[in-house]
């Protein structure tokens, strides 16, 4: 089975924003990592991680996303999620991830908590 | 529950064997997807259901070293809920020695190691869960009830 994940970016003032589009396993998680590698490399210490184009996600997944998160903790930036089923807002919440990150319903709503 | 023709109301069960392989998990999750719409399920149930599921098949992916790479599941639909029982024929496992993920050990505490959260998942995104482990396999059994209000 072939996994068409994709990520898409887009700068908004300070902040950019990330979207995915399909599961995001290991490999779509590695996706999302690159380009917000890139975005910090280039100084960008604001990211919105959106997750509407992904319904699916596994532990393997969101634990490359705690990696990004822990990046951006480290350069004292801000992290905020949106887009998330019910099901993956209750997952996040399940391991804490509002600790580190703002948890938003709209990428609007995403960018100003963090901004 | 939906009653189809030339049914009764003994459970009914739908087996599904997948093997170890990338991705195999998502799969499995369309099984469930069918049998837990023909028990009304609404769709956060459903989801959480596929959720824990994922995790579940990824555990025993991960951590079985199974010879026969092969995951047996098993779905058994009831008027009060529906029962997933997850199996493998690998080395098993301490529950024991699983230690409990803490986030904040992970983000600001340096624990190299982001993982481990597959089991606290499937404990949180079910209604009950129970795991039968050794040197023959291991077994998950995890629980959804149809009443809402069930999961934690």
């Amino acid at each position: 089975m072939i996994n068409q994940f994709s990520v898409s970016v887009r700068q908004e003032g300070d902040v950019a924003v990330l979207s995915t589009d399909g599961y995001v396993n290991h490999a779509g998680g590695e996706k999302v990592s690159e380009a917000a590698g890139e975005l910090i490399s280039k100084g960008v210490h604001k990211l919105v991680i959106n997750l509407e184009g992904s319904t699916v996600v596994n532990s393997i997944g969101i634990s490359i996303l705690i990696e990004i998160i822990e990046k951006i903790q480290d350069l004292e930036g801000a992290i905020a999620f949106c887009g998330m089923t019910r099901t993956i807002a209750k997952t996040f919440t399940i391991m804490g991830l509002g600790q580190f990150a703002r948890m938003a319903d709209s990428e609007q709503d995403a960018i100003l908590a963090i901004r | 529950m939906k009653q189809r023709p030339g049914t009764s109301d003994l459970p009914q069960e739908v087996e599904l064997t997948i093997p170890i392989m990338e991705n195999m998990e998502v799969t499995a999750t369309q099984t469930a997807e069918a049998v837990a719409h023909f028990l009304d399920f609404d769709t956060e149930q459903i989801d959480e259901v596929k959720h824990a599921l994922i995790e579940a098949c990824i555990n025993a992916f991960e951590h079985s070293q199974t010879e026969d790479n092969k995951v047996y599941i098993r779905f058994v639909l009831s008027p009060a809920d529906l029962t997933v029982v997850i199996r493998d024929f690998g080395q098993g496992f301490d529950q024991a020695g699983v230690p409990k993920p803490d986030i904040h050990a992970k983000v600001v505490g340096k624990d190299d190691y982001k993982r481990g959260w597959g089991l606290m998942l499937i404990e949180s995104l079910m209604d009950s869960v129970d795991i039968l482990s050794g040197p023959q396999g291991t077994q998950l059994t995890m629980i959804k009830l149809r009443q809402k209000g069930g999961s934690r």
